[in-house]
């Protein structure tokens, strides 16, 4: 995956709790075998309507969120289904920051597996970039040597990351190739290990 | 005398490979389920990377989301028999043992899991599937993981990942008649919210979880992710030894009795320590239904939807309102008073032969309501051929329910079984988000009674006095 050290980008609210990962990407684009082109689906029955026009009243279709990669929005950001899908959309449509006051589990480890950071700010941060972002043409820049959010104003927070979900992002590591160097201590412990 | 510890605890302790300070360990995986929709990906990755599956017989594959339950030897949608075909090859190229279709142990892959004895106490499993936590009913430390993980498990056997907290979550009481395991953990959620387990492990502990089948069970371990936790789990006893003994992948004899020894010491200690506790006195649970669209936005069946008036707080108002548009409800209405046009008995939650026998069991040669299109979809070819012998098919067929093929189905919608645009379906399912049933559905979450009692009535009813 691309490595991800610092990164500037327009501000995409979305102001609701609890969104889903079903709200992100339905169901039925799941049928696919590959990894790519999923960003088009993204956040698909709130964006197009049942003849696949684009709903006005879903703010992501409003111009002044044109070239959006920073999205922030609500608590619980990404519960429900495990489908890796949903950061493969965000990641395809041009989101490589998700902002909110809490996350999914789930869905957080697959966000920092393909590259996009989940910033975990508080609830009060989280308001006043939503309020700022609404006005639109609002920038942040997140930077993940220094665990900080920032805007061209008076906005500064820092954030929390584990250590290892870091080094992955700012290194663009394969995960899979870092845990073979630990390949023999893999067959060491299986000689010994039982499972009925 | 030695600290006492959690099941998690020791599940942990016996399955971590390598950790080091500052870091999240390698931890090992018994058990690897994989089904169609969040693998093809991962052995794509493989491939690409010129990679092997590490242990093909420690993981299992079947097909079960995509999968038609009406004529299923015939797969219309074409990018369906894709993933499906894709799954199938998959499976030859490196070696996975596969209930595909047509196989007489093919189904949702959480009831063929603990049906074929490939569940037990102490392993670790994952599943590229959220609800991978059913198999914590059986003392197993069991959680979803994303298609990246899946791809790292195949090629690794582990999963790098950070010891979890630990949530007792305690119930005690007696569960009322016309009450079931799938109405505490609505009860559960509704009470402490969509995400209270995030960042921990459920163990669901006290005399009504004791008390419940290994069905029960596995319904409230299933819906642990609906309370934000990625596993819950209840610590192993006579019940899980007794619902393994003579399963096809158990262990036999000998082993079996090793095995059972093992499993049984695995129970949290007295006097382990919690990170958190929660309490829920199961006497005072009433049938639950869901009104709005997540799984807490739930009511006892004897009350009304709420009113977006009362909220405490501005961002609970807007939900409510938000959910009661979706929903289509007015504030205030009794549920019992909704009507609904389509009835969905089926699930990972609820989709075992005991389901089904308390779904048939409110009938007494009543019949489906005219307005009412009603579906009950088995959980496995098992589940099916066991329900049939007892008969269940056909009450079901007399009362008007149709009978269906095993898979996913209307739970999620994937392969076309689907509820309308503003319909109202009655599910026993496990998640009431918008457009989850199809486009534009309004789902209500409910037992396998309170489905089979909504499917005569044409709308929700108290099934204790029905």
């Amino acid at each position: 995956m691309e490595p991800l050290k610092m990164h500037t980008g327009l501000v995409y609210p979305l102001n609701r709790s609890n969104v889903d990962t079903d709200q992100i990407i339905p169901k039925q684009f799941l049928k696919r075998i590959s990894r790519q082109g999923f960003g088009q689906y993204l956040f698909y029955n709130w964006r197009f309507d049942e003849k696949d026009r684009p709903r006005e009243d879903f703010s992501l279709n409003d111009p002044k969120y044109k070239g959006t990669s920073i999205l922030v929005g609500g608590e619980n950001f990404g519960c429900g289904s495990s489908r890796e899908h949903a950061p493969w959309a965000l990641e395809d449509y041009g989101f490589r920051i998700i902002i909110a006051p809490s996350f999914a589990d789930i869905f957080y480890n697959n966000c920092t597996k393909n590259g996009i950071l989940p910033v975990v700010l508080t609830e009060d941060e989280v308001q006043t970039l939503i309020d700022n972002a609404e006005k639109g043409d609002y920038h942040l820049t997140v930077d993940l040597e220094n665990k900080a959010v920032t805007d061209n104003h008076s906005f500064k927070a820092t954030f929390d990351l584990a250590e290892y979900s870091r080094q992955m992002l700012l290194n663009g590591w394969d995960e899979i190739s870092v845990t073979l160097t630990y390949e023999d201590k893999i067959t060491e412990f299986e000689k010994e290990h039982i499972v009925y | 005398m030695t600290t006492p510890k959690t099941i998690v605890e020791k599940i942990w302790d016996k399955n971590v490979v390598y950790e080091e300070e500052g870091k999240p360990a390698i931890l090992y995986i018994d058990l690897h389920l994989v089904h169609e929709v969040t693998s093809p990906q991962a052995f794509e990755g493989l491939r690409l990377k010129d990679r092997t599956v590490r242990q093909p017989k420690r993981t299992f594959a079947t097909m079960d989301h995509n999968v038609p339950t009406v004529h299923a030897n015939v797969i219309k949608d074409e990018i369906s028999k894709l993933q499906m075909d894709t799954l199938r090859k998959n499976c030859e190229e490196f070696s996975v043992p596969l209930a595909g279709m047509g196989h007489e142990h093919q189904g949702i892959v959480h009831v063929i899991g603990p049906e074929l004895g490939l569940t037990q106490p102490g392993k670790t499993i994952v599943c590229g599937d959220s609800h991978t936590s059913t198999h914590g009913a059986f003392g197993a430390l069991a959680f979803g993981i994303g298609t990246s993980e899946v791809e790292h498990v195949l090629a690794t056997q582990t999963v790098w990942q950070q010891k979890p907290k630990t949530l007792n979550v305690q119930i005690d009481g007696t569960l009322g008649t016309g009450v079931t395991a799938k109405d505490l953990i609505l009860a559960l959620i509704s009470k402490y919210g969509v995400n209270f387990g995030t960042g921990y492990v459920l163990e669901y502990t006290g005399e009504a979880v004791r008390n419940l089948s290994m069905e029960g069970r596995m319904t409230i371990c299933n819906m642990s992710i609906e309370a934000g936790a990625r596993a819950g789990l209840v610590s192993p006893d006579e019940t899980t030894v007794n619902f393994i003994e003579g399963r096809l992948h158990a262990p036999k004899g000998k082993d079996f009795e090793q095995a059972k020894q093992m499993w049984l010491s695995l129970r949290s200690d007295e006097g382990a320590v919690y990170d958190k506790t929660v309490t829920l006195n199961a006497s005072e649970v009433e049938p639950q239904v869901t009104w709005g669209t997540n799984p807490a936005q739930c009511i006892p069946i004897n009350s009304q939807v709420p009113n977006p008036e009362t909220a405490k707080t501005e961002n609970d108002k807007n939900e409510i309102k938000h959910a009661l548009y979706y929903m289509g409800l007015e504030p205030d209405v009794n549920i019992t008073d909704v009507p609904i046009q389509h009835v969905f008995i089926g699930s990972c939650t609820n989709s075992r032969v005991e389901d089904l026998e308390q779904a048939a069991s409110v009938i007494h040669g009543r019949k489906v309501n005219d307005s009412v299109t009603a579906i009950v979809v088995p959980g496995s070819q098992t589940v099916k051929r066991q329900a049939e012998e007892k008969g269940l098919d056909k009450l079901f067929i007399e009362a008007g329910f149709e009978w269906r093929e095993p898979g996913c189905s209307m739970c999620l919608a994937m392969n076309g079984d689907a509820v309308p645009p503003n319909e109202r379906c009655a599910s026993t399912s496990n998640r009431n988000f918008e457009g989850r049933q199809g486009t534009d559905a309004r789902t209500h979450l409910v037992s396998p009674e309170m489905a089979a009692a909504a499917a005569i009535a044409g709308h929700f009813v108290d099934v204790r006095s029905f």
